[in-house]
């Protein structure tokens, strides 16, 4: 009797806490909302932070999103090969591509990458008491920090997404095409039969929430982070952890939503 | 000038401050001593309103900062510069950025105006030519100074040092000191110490304020406390482990 209340003492705790933690991650949305909107922006910190977020992520995500297209040319051709339907498998790559696995792939990858250098960043700058000393200088860290960060994760998750729509496709062209001897030209039409520009656009906007997640708990983590140097690790991994989770759990509502 | 009365912070069921009452006098410095983890760094983030008391009030000038909005606090904040234990430099900005930043963030001066007003910060802490020197490059009493060059860009009416001797070699501690008493004659500002340091304490400090279990429980000049009887201050000020200060 004793163990079961104690487990569901626990149990209620644990779910109090991560509906706190949501409304927290909420009100930090807000306050970015709010910063977001107030000139001066700063500039030069938004461009450093796109700098880092997107340009170089470059390499990651063209590596993880040629190989994907690669591997998902390589198991469709296997798989329409029993239906004699071999023609098909440049449209399901690209489709695959744009709706589902460039954006999460890329999110990933990003939140891998620059999520959690926001959380190192923001939980070094928490212990070594660099937020206190801004707040002391009369500047708000939201602005200063979080902002910028959060406008890179939303405006080059998209664009990283297109790289690796782009050589996802490309990589399963040279699998398709070249290795395995489909057609070149059928390969291409079916491409542009199955997918169409709303799969890409979706595709993309899936991508702009994910980059938001990502930077924004990163951020989170990393602004609340308490007890040194210990701590900083604790931040930056449940930064990723939580940022992965919520990623994936939000494409599904977001693919239910949109298609 | 600075008046806090009847403070009291907890954290959880740890009462760190019961009961604080202090004034802090104009262009004077006033140094905060008391045990390691006895709430003299929360004391002095009462004073600044990065902490804010469970009761009790913090007076700037006749405004309770306790009760203060942001944008109102930010206000206050403005007349206040603040030393870092440990300096608490922008790791992503060069040190020149670094003393730069309440400059570009408050004031509408040009570059040129803010180059200069940096390098004259730099030289009156005794450094120069480390503009485009990175913070990790730096040692700790370099990063002192430079956190000190920071406090001081804005000239602000009052300056806080939390330990800002702490872990420094002799020769630097003494540096430090000399630096913050002609900083303190140059631009006339009210200082906040807090401070291990018995050397020092009796060095730079106009008036000494002892914090002992959440309470000011000896305030004065340095002479007074040199003859004081109190003793917990007595015991405080001989570093002895015989008396009321418990180690545990
Ligand atoms: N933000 C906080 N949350 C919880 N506890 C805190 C917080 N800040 C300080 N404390 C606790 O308050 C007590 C006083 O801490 P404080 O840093 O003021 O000590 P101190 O007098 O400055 O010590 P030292 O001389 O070693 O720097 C400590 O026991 C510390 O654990
Ligand atoms: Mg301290």
């Amino acid at each position: 009797m004793n163990r079961v209340s104690g487990a569901l003492d626990r149990l209620g705790r644990a779910v109090l806490e991560n509906v706190e933690e949501m409304g927290k991650i909420l009100l930090l949305f807000i306050s970015v909302l709010a910063w977001m909107f107030r000139p001066p922006l700063k500039l030069r910190n938004i461009f450093k932070q796109m700098e880092f977020v997107g340009v170089k992520s470059i390499f990651v995500v063209v590596l993880t999103g040629t190989f994907t297209g690669m591997v998902m040319a390589l198991q469709g051709y296997h798989g329409f090969r029993m239906f004699s339907a071999e023609s098909l498998v440049g449209g399901t790559v690209a489709l695959g591509m744009t709706r589902e696995l460039g954006p999460v792939l890329t999110s990933l990858m990003v939140t891998a990458r620059a999520g959690s250098a926001m959380a190192a960043e923001l939980g070094t700058m928490r212990v070594t008491e660099q937020i206190d000393a801004l707040y002391v200088m009369a500047a708000n860290p939201v602005k200063h920090l979080i902002v910028p960060r959060v406008i890179a994760g939303v405006l080059m998750a998209p664009m990283l997404t297109v790289v690796s729509d782009f050589v996802g496709i490309l990589g399963g062209y040279f699998v398709g095409v070249h290795i395995l001897g489909i057609n070149s030209g059928i390969f291409i039409k079916n491409i542009t039969r199955l997918v169409e520009l709303n799969d890409i656009y979706n595709g993309l906007v899936k991508a702009a929430c994910f980059g938001l997640i990502l930077s924004l708990i990163g951020c989170y983590k990393g602004f609340n982070t308490r007890g040194g140097a210990e701590g900083v690790g604790r931040a930056t991994t449940e930064a990723v952890v939580l940022a992965s989770i919520t990623i994936l759990i939000s494409d599904y509502f977001l693919t239910a939503i949109m298609f | 000038m600075i008046k806090l009365i009847d403070l009291h912070k907890s954290f959880g069921k740890q009462k760190v401050l019961v009961g604080i009452d202090l004034q802090i006098e104009e262009a004077k410095t006033t140094v905060i001593i008391g045990r390691s983890g006895g709430g003299k760094s929360v004391l002095l983030k009462h004073i600044i309103g990065l902490l804010r008391p469970d009761r009790g009030q913090v007076l700037v000038d006749g405004t309770d900062i306790a009760k203060l909005g942001d944008r109102d606090l930010n206000e206050i904040r403005k007349k206040f510069g603040m030393l870092f234990q440990e300096a608490a430099l922008f790791d992503s900005m060069t040190v020149g950025e670094n003393v730069a930043f309440p400059l570009r963030e408050h004031t509408r001066m040009k570059e040129k105006e803010i180059r200069e007003t940096v390098a004259d910060r730099l030289r009156s802490v005794g450094l120069t030519g480390v503009e485009e020197k990175m913070p990790s490059e730096l040692s700790g009493g370099m990063r002192k100074r430079v956190g000190l060059a920071r406090a001081i860009a804005m000239r602000p009416q009052i300056v806080l040092f939390d330990e800002p001797t702490t872990g420094l070699d002799p020769v630097m501690t003494e540096a430090i000191n000399r630096l913050i008493i002609d900083t303190q004659k140059k631009f006339n500002f009210t200082c906040v110490v807090i401070s291990h340091d018995i050397q020092s304490i009796f060095e730079i400090g106009d008036r000494i304020a002892m914090l002992y279990e959440g309470k000011i429980i000896e305030y004065g000049t340095p002479e007074e406390l040199r003859a004081s009887r109190n003793p917990v201050t007595v015991q405080f000020l001989s570093g002895s482990i015989d008396g009321p200060i418990r180690i545990m």
